[in-house]
C-alpha cells in the first residue's frame, strides 16, 4: 500500500498537488483514508485543498443547478415580476399595476370557486381514496391465487397518460354512451346521469374519475408500507385469538401511520396542481362547475392572453400549496416523515 | 428497497409452525369475488378501449357496449398507416429520451457530491432540490412558457425535454442520494489505493455500481415525459412537432363524430405505455416507494 503510494504522493508538480487536494476531501469525507498518510504533511495548504475539493463538487453539480436555476427558480421569481404588470405577453412590460391583478384575481367569484373546488378535491381524495385503497391493500397483502397479478392491475391506470384515460373516459361518459347502456342493462337504468353535461354533477363525475386514475399509487404505497409491518405481531396476535380484522384494526393500520400521512402529502399537493384530467373531461365546465386554480390560469394566460394577470394566479396557487405543505410538514408529518428523516430511514439495499 | 411483487412471507424461510399457521389462515370466497370486483372496475374501461377499437361506428351506436361483431380492423389499420401517429409516437419517444438522459446524467453527477463528499453547505444544498418537490411544472407554467420562448426554444425538442428534466431533477436527486450513499466505503479505499482519482472513481466504479438506481430515476422520467401534456400544449403547436398526448386530445375534438376511429388512436396511445409498464413494473413502483419511503 504505501509503496504503491509513494511515487504518486512525491511528485512534483499539478499531479502532486492533486493527490493533495484528494487527500484533504477524503479526510474530511472519511474516504481516501490511505492517502491521509504522513507523507502529506500539514505543509499542503489548506486553503488549496479545499480550492480543488469545491472544483469538483462545482463539476459535478454545476449542470444541474444551472437548469434548474434556469428553468425552475428564475420562472418562478419572475412570475412575482410579471404579476405586478398588466401585460398580453408580447408587448413591451410597461403598465404597472402593483397589486392590482391580485386583488382582481381575489376578487374574482370564478377564482373563488377554482380555490374552492381545489380544496374541496384535497380533502374529497383523501376522504375518498384513503379508505378504498387501504381496503385494497389489506386485500391484496392477504395470500391468495392471482396476487401478483393483482398488484400490477390495480396499478395500470396511474401509468396511463392523464389525456389517455382522460379521452377514454370522455367517450364513457357521454350522453346514452356506453356507461349508461352499461348501467341500464345491469338493472341499474335509474343512476344514469348527465355526466359531465350537468353543472350540479360534474364535480362528481370528474371526482370518480380522479379515484379510478389515483388510487393505485395509494394502495402501491400502502402495500409497500405493509411490507415493513412484521409478520410475527400478526402471528402474535392470532395465537392471542384475535380475529384477522382485529389483528389489522389494531396492528396494522396503528403502523401503516406514517406511509397514510406521506401519501396524504403527495395527494394533496397532487389536487392543488389537478389540470390534465378536468381539461380533458370538462375543460372547467360547465358553467365553471369543475373549474380548478390550473384550469384557471391556463385559461386566463395562453387563451387571453393576460399574462400578468395569470402570474398573479400562478403566484397565489404556489402560495397556497407552499402554505398548506409547510403546515402539513409542521403539525402533522412531525416526528414521522421529514425528508430528511424519510432517507435516513432507507435501509441498504441493493 | 422492497418489490411488491415478491411477497415477503414466500421469500423468507419460516419455522414449520408459522407455516402451519398460515396454511390456516386460508382466505375465503370473499377474497376473490372482492378482488375480481376490484380488477374488474381497474380495467373495464382500457379493455372497452381497446375491443371498442375493433367494432364500427354503426355498431358503437347500436349498442355502445358490446363485443366487436364482426371484428372491424379498419380503425387500427387507419391509425397505423397514418402518418400523423408515427410522427407523434416518434417526437414523443425522442422528448422522453431527451428528457431521461438529462436527468439521469445530470441528477447521478449533482447526487454524488451530496452523497459522498463532506462539505460546508451540503444539507443546504441537499435541500433546494427537497423544496424543488413542492414546486411541480403546473404552478410556474406561465412563467416557465415565458422563459422558454424568451430562449428562443418553443417549438423545439429542448424546449419541452429541458423544462421536464429540471423539473425532475428534485425526485432524481432525492432518490439517488441514499442509493449512493449505501455504496460501501471500502470501494472508495480500494480505488484510491489503486491510484484512481475521485472523478475517476465516480465514472469508473460508481456510474456502474448505480446502475439500478440510475433505471429507476430514468424510468420514472421516461414515464412522466411521456405522459406529459401541459408543458407540451403550450411550448408544442407545430403539427409536425406534437407528441401522442397532443395527437389523442386533437384527434378527439377533430374526429368526435368517428368514435371507433378515436378508441383506436386513444388504445393505441395507450399501448408503448402499458408494454413498458409492465416490462418496467418493478423498477416504476420501487422508485414510487422509494422516493416516499425507502
Amino acid at each position: 500500500m504505501a509503496s504503491d503510494l509513494t511515487p504518486r504522493t512525491q511528485g512534483t508538480g499539478p499531479r502532486g498537488a492533486a493527490a493533495g487536494a484528494r487527500t484533504a476531501a477524503a479526510g474530511q469525507a472519511s474516504a481516501w483514508p490511505a492517502a491521509a498518510g504522513p507523507r502529506d504533511p500539514d505543509a499542503r495548504p489548506r486553503s488549496r485543498r479545499q480550492w480543488r475539493q469545491r472544483l469538483e463538487i462545482a463539476f459535478f453539480v454545476t449542470p444541474a443547478l444551472v437548469l434548474f436555476a434556469v428553468f425552475v427558480v428564475v420562472p418562478i421569481v419572475q412570475a412575482g415580476r410579471y404579476s405586478l404588470f398588466k401585460w398580453n405577453g408580447l408587448g413591451p412590460m410597461d403598465d404597472f399595476v402593483g397589486f392590482q391583478n391580485y386583488a382582481n384575481a381575489l376578487g374574482d367569484a370564478i377564482f373563488q370557486r377554482a380555490v374552492t373546488n381545489n380544496l374541496l378535491i384535497v380533502v374529497l381524495s383523501i376522504a375518498i381514496q384513503l379508505p378504498i385503497g387501504l381496503g385494497i391493500a389489506l386485500l391484496l397483502n392477504r395470500n391468495f391465487a392471482g396476487r401478483t397479478a393483482m398488484r400490477v392491475i390495480v396499478f395500470v391506470p396511474y401509468v396511463i397518460a392523464e389525456v389517455v384515460a382522460g379521452v377514454v373516459w370522455f367517450l364513457l361518459l357521454q350522453p346514452n354512451g356506453p356507461l349508461d347502456a352499461f348501467l341500464d342493462t345491469i338493472g341499474l337504468g335509474f343512476l344514469t346521469q348527465v355526466w359531465l353535461g350537468d353543472p350540479e354533477f360534474a364535480f362528481w363525475t370528474v371526482m370518480g374519475v380522479l379515484t379510478w386514475k389515483y388510487v393505485g399509487l395509494a394502495i402501491v404505497l400502502l402495500l409497500a408500507g405493509l411490507q415493513g409491518v412484521p409478520e410475527e405481531l400478526n402471528e402474535a396476535a392470532q395465537i392471542d385469538g384475535a380475529s384477522w380484522w382485529q389483528t389489522q384494526r389494531k396492528i396494522t393500520i396503528p403502523l401503516l401511520g406514517p406511509t397514510i400521512r406521506t401519501w396524504i402529502f403527495l395527494s394533496m399537493i397532487g389536487s392543488l396542481q389537478l389540470f390534465d384530467m378536468v381539461w380533458i373531461l370538462t375543460k372547467g365546465g360547465p358553467a365553471n362547475a369543475t373549474v380548478t386554480m390550473a384550469t384557471y390560469l391556463i385559461n386566463q394566460g395562453t387563451e387571453r392572453s393576460q399574462y400578468g394577470y395569470a402570474s398573479a394566479v400562478a403566484v397565489i396557487l404556489f402560495a397556497i400549496s407552499f402554505i398548506l405543505a409547510i403546515l402539513y410538514q409542521t403539525f402533522v408529518q412531525r416526528g414521522d416523515a421529514s425528508d430528511t428523516k424519510i432517507v435516513r430511514r432507507r435501509k441498504v439495499s441493493r | 428497497m422492497t418489490t411488491v411483487a415478491a411477497p415477503p412471507r414466500g421469500t423468507r424461510p419460516r419455522p414449520a409452525a408459522a407455516r402451519v399457521r398460515a396454511a390456516r389462515r386460508r382466505v375465503g370466497p370473499l377474497v376473490y369475488v372482492a378482488a375480481v370486483v376490484v380488477a374488474l372496475a381497474t380495467l373495464a374501461p382500457v379493455v372497452y378501449a381497446l375491443l371498442s377499437g375493433f367494432r364500427s361506428n354503426a355498431q358503437l351506436a347500436a349498442t355502445p357496449v358490446s363485443l366487436p361483431n364482426p371484428w372491424v380492423i379498419d380503425n387500427y389499420i387507419n391509425v397505423l398507416t397514418s402518418d400523423s401517429f408515427w410522427r407523434y409516437a416518434l417526437n414523443s419517444s425522442i422528448i422522453a429520451l431527451i428528457t431521461t438522459g438529462v436527468v439521469v446524467v445530470f441528477g447521478v453527477m449533482a447526487a454524488y457530491p451530496l452523497a459522498r463528499y463532506r462539505f460546508q453547505g451540503r444539507e443546504g444544498l441537499y435541500m433546494v432540490f427537497v423544496l424543488g418537490l413542492l414546486f411541480p411544472a403546473t404552478v410556474a407554467i406561465i412563467p416557465l412558457f415565458l422563459q422558454i420562448r424568451e430562449l428562443g426554444l418553443v417549438n423545439t425538442f429542448w424546449g419541452v425535454a429541458l423544462p421536464q428534466a429540471a423539473f425532475a431533477l428534485p425526485i432524481t436527486v432525492v432518490i439517488l442520494r441514499p442509493f449512493l450513499m449505501a455504496l460501501p466505503q471500502e470501494l472508495e479505499e480500494a480505488a484510491s489505493i489503486d491510484g484512481a482519482s475521485r472523478i475517476g472513481f465516480f465514472w469508473r466504479i460508481l456510474v456502474p455500481l448505480s446502475g439500478p438506481g440510475m433505471v429507476t430515476v430514468g424510468v420514472l422520467a421516461f414515464v412522466g415525459s411521456w405522459n406529459a401534456y401541459l408543458l407540451p400544449l403550450l411550448i408544442l403547436n407545430n403539427p409536425a412537432m406534437k407528441t401522442l398526448p397532443l395527437g389523442v386530445a386533437d384527434f378527439n375534438t377533430q374526429y368526435a363524430s368517428d368514435t371507433a376511429g378515436v378508441l383506436a388512436f386513444t388504445s393505441l396511445a395507450m399501448v408503448p405505455a402499458l408494454v413498458f409498464f409492465l416490462t418496467m413494473q418493478k423498477r416504476i413502483v420501487n422508485g414510487l416507494q422509494g422516493a416516499v419511503k425507502g
